[in-house]
């Protein structure tokens, strides 16, 4: 292994942004700037096409739920791939999560299936773990086959247990009772009485407050929880600087006194805990139900926030409230997914100007052109088909991995099998 | 070394496919005892299927066309690349080709050749998408070819409305490609006596594409490349092969087959791609190049005991067992399997180890008592 030399020297493990304290307050106020930068675009949007929904309270609260269970499925990715082990059986994780929380939510309430969702999702991450680290059997077929295998298992269990229950039948559970919901009183009816108004960006700062704050499940906030949780275990503790250091330079690890196999079973499982924490979002809150198929490929939708991301929690969280926002906008209809059309425009032509700003000729001309190109759809169609919508998501994973490939940078021994004793 | 056809070889490469079966029958049978299902009457029900002509036709049938799919993936798989997207690939392919072919009119086997061109096409080119993006930017086709299946999802169900390329089925509330008429379609096989169902002529497609799997990969210069790469893409290197070449043509072919997942489907019994077209085959293509171990006979058996395990399914419920259960089956044998081929290799490399190791000893020990006599 080319990087064994370098990781050698004590604080190699040690990652950068680690050590510099002052750049990560920088950066939290330049994410600042950069947020209420796109608010103040979105405002200029909303004004200019005239569709409210854009940044109504009811878009952003439909935003927020649709994310949950994407930044769920990622955030059990960015545990496992952070300690080395990929992870593609996050949609069967979360299938076997919706099967939880419908199977025991209906008998005895919404927290234990919640509880149950979170088991049979760290169920299925032990599997994995036993197969990809016990047996270090390559991690992508493994996860293809708990895919199939998290499909079998509840689509049977389904059709034995949901069948002669009241209400459920052999594809779906009986309906799970409600879990509650928390609206930050003061704040949000405020919120709410401004959004309604017409006042340029402050209607909408207050549509998003509204959305954020208004009618949140329970679910919502533990799975926010684990988000900034996840950022300090792994980033501001020895656990996770060690469990890291799995994800980068196992043989090292192993040889600083790093029980890497005990590592990579934690996160696994922990990973799998958490898509099946997304899962429970799903089907308690999202459907008050267990239905085959609810899941709709979200567990690689996840995958690819994560990478969206840049394996880090901030950047997954930021990839998921996209992916969420955009699937919100085509519940609203054409018209709102037509105004989504103009904000890309003006997003790429920001890009390319300032591509053109840092001598990038080639590429910033390209981002114009494209901006020309989406401007003009906008401009010679009045509506634009839903399937365009439901694609953007993922064209828009495949555009940042083609155009930021430098930008992103994955554990270094991330999919590699760790063989104990046969480093090379 | 051990011999290619050495008995303990073949052996070991036949017990890993078993001993997952058999796991897999014993896990199955404690769900069933768990679930209080009777599991040994569950199974002789299905093996008593087999003998029902009308079903020998349907387990052939699936079984080409997992066959296909299970080849697409397994060109991939022997140089270590992981075409998820077979399953986005088939489908754009079977409905443009579908729809290329109810609108054209050739003479029979033109029309037929001209549709199995245009999937082809069509599937090389999604699959090539992905083998551009690793070449250039170093993508993982993995994450690649998921992407383009979602959005692959999306073009199809924009093309398949009224007013593009979709028409009325009439006679039910589905809708699909205009029908490819009589010249398009390629005749059934009345192979199996005691049915009017046929075998699909596109069988005959499936049997030469796996030859011609086996010819290429086997005994080619091409085909040594692809498995050199698979086994170590440094030493590949090394010896002079163009990686970046390999990966697009192998992409590119792996795509060319996944175009013709859909066909046997198409040309053979629905003539019109609908929204009732089957979905999802990509991923049991997936589940069968594993348990075939990208052996094109290997290939083979998996396809067959999979469609056996589908067509049989229904025949539980008189049992009053769900059907589901050999989903629970399928499932299981594929990971166990996978871990099966994992162990055995693993235990190859230590006999090998351990022969090499036994003959150096012996080499010690001759060379020690001549420096001793010397």
């Amino acid at each position: 292994m080319s990087d064994l030399s370098t990781a050698n020297s004590p604080d190699a493990l040690i990652d950068p942004q680690f050590r510099k304290q002052t750049n990560k307050r920088l950066t939290w106020l330049r994410i600042l700037w950069w947020a209420t930068g796109l608010l103040a675009i979105l405002s200029v949007i909303r004004a200019v096409t005239g569709v409210d929904n854009l940044s109504s309270a009811g878009t952003v609260a439909a935003a927020l739920g649709l994310a949950v269970p994407i930044g769920m499925a990622g955030l059990g990715g960015l545990w496992s791939e952070r300690a080395g082990v990929v992870n593609i059986g996050l949609e069967g994780m979360l299938i076997l999560g919706t099967f939880g929380a419908g199977w025991a939510g209906y008998q005895w309430g919404p927290w234990a299936g919640l509880a149950a969702a979170i088991a049979f999702g760290a169920l299925g991450g032990l599997i994995h773990a036993v197969a990809t680290v016990t047996f270090a059997v390559d991690q992508i077929v493994v996860g293809v086959a708990i895919n199939i295998l998290a499909i079998g298992i509840t689509q049977f269990l389904a059709a034995d247990w949901f069948q002669g229950a009241s209400g459920g039948g052999s594809t779906q559970s009986p309906p799970i009772a409600p879990i509650g919901t928390v609206t930050l009183p003061g704040i949000s009816s405020v919120a709410q009485t401004i959004s309604e108004t017409d006042i340029f960006f402050v209607s909408d700062l207050a549509g998003l407050i509204a959305g954020l704050t208004t009618n949140v499940s329970y679910i919502t906030l533990i799975a926010v929880f684990a988000v900034v949780a996840t950022g300090f275990i792994l980033w501001r503790t020895a656990f996770g600087l060690r469990l890291r250091s799995c994800g980068e330079a196992p043989y090292a690890a192993a040889t600083l006194g790093v029980p890497v196999r005990t590592y990579k079973y934690i996160a696994v499982i922990m990973s799998g805990a958490l898509a099946g924490l997304g899962g429970a979002y799903l089907a308690i809150v999202a459907a008050g139900i267990y239905r085959e198929g609810q899941t709709g490929g979200r567990g690689y939708i996840g995958l690819a926030a994560m990478i969206f991301g840049n394996w880090r929690p901030g950047g997954l969280m930021a990839g998921a409230a996209l992916f969420g926002y955009t699937d919100a906008l085509q519940l609203r209809g054409g018209e709102a997914v037509h105004a989504l059309l103009l904000l890309l425009a003006v997003l790429l032509a920001a890009y390319g100007g300032y591509m053109l700003y840092r001598r990038r000729l080639r590429g910033g001309a390209i981002s114009l052109l494209i901006a020309a190109g989406v401007l003009s759809w906008y401009l010679t169609t009045t509506d634009v088909p839903p399937q365009f919508a439901f694609i953007a998501p993922y064209l828009a994973t495949l555009l940042v991995l083609a155009f930021a490939t430098q930008r992103l940078r994955m554990p270094a021994a991330d999919g590699q099998p760790y063989l104990k004793g046969e480093e090379h | 070394m051990i011999g290619r056809f050495s008995i303990r070889g073949v052996a070991l490469s036949v017990a890993a496919p078993l001993l997952a079966i058999v796991f897999a029958l014993t896990v199955t049978s404690l769900v069933l005892l768990a679930t209080g299902n009777a599991p040994l009457g569950a199974f002789s029900t299905m093996l008593a299927q087999l003998e029902k002509p009308r079903i020998q036709v349907n387990i052939l049938n699936s079984a080409t066309t997992y066959y296909l799919s299970a080849i697409a993936v397994a060109i991939g798989f022997r140089m270590k690349l992981f075409n998820i997207g077979v399953d986005g690939q088939y489908r754009l392919a079977a409905m443009l080709a579908a729809a290329v072919g109810g609108a054209i009119a050739l003479p029979p086997v033109f029309h037929v050749a001209t549709i199995i061109l245009v999937a082809m096409f069509v599937g090389a080119l999604w699959a090539g998408i992905a083998a551009v993006l690793k070449v250039t930017r170093g993508i993982s086709e993995v994450i690649s070819t998921i992407m383009l299946n979602f959005i692959a999802t999306g073009i199809v169900a924009y093309l398949l409305a009224p007013g593009r390329l979709a028409v009325e089925i009439t006679g039910s509330n589905n809708i699909g490609t205009k029908v490819i008429p009589e010249s398009g379609r390629v005749p059934g096989l009345p192979i199996i006596p005691g049915t009017p169902n046929l075998v699909f002529g596109m069988i005959i497609m499936a049997i030469i594409v796996g030859v011609g799997y086996w010819f290429v990969i086997n005994r080619t210069r091409f085909g040594f490349d692809l498995r050199a790469t698979g086994a170590s893409e440094t030493a590949a290197v090394a010896s002079g092969v163009n990686v970046k070449k390999m990966i697009i043509v192998t992409m590119l072919l792996s795509g060319a087959v996944a175009g013709l997942v859909g066909m046997p489907q198409l040309l053979g019994d629905s003539y019109t791609y609908g929204l009732d077209f089957p979905t999802g085959l990509g991923f049991t293509g997936i589940a069968i190049a594993l348990l075939g171990r990208n052996n094109p006979i290997g290939i083979a058996f998996g396809a067959l005991l999979w469609s056996f395990l589908d067509n049989t399914s229904n025949s539980l419920e008189f049992d009053n067992v769900p059907k589901q259960t050999v989903l629970i089956m399928q499932g299981v044998i594929v990971l166990s399997v996978v871990i099966a081929y994992e162990l055995v290799r693993r235990y190859r490399i230590r006999m090998v180890a351990s022969d090499v190791g036994r003959q150096l000893d012996a080499e010690l020990v001759t060379t020690a008592a001549q420096g001793g006599s010397a």
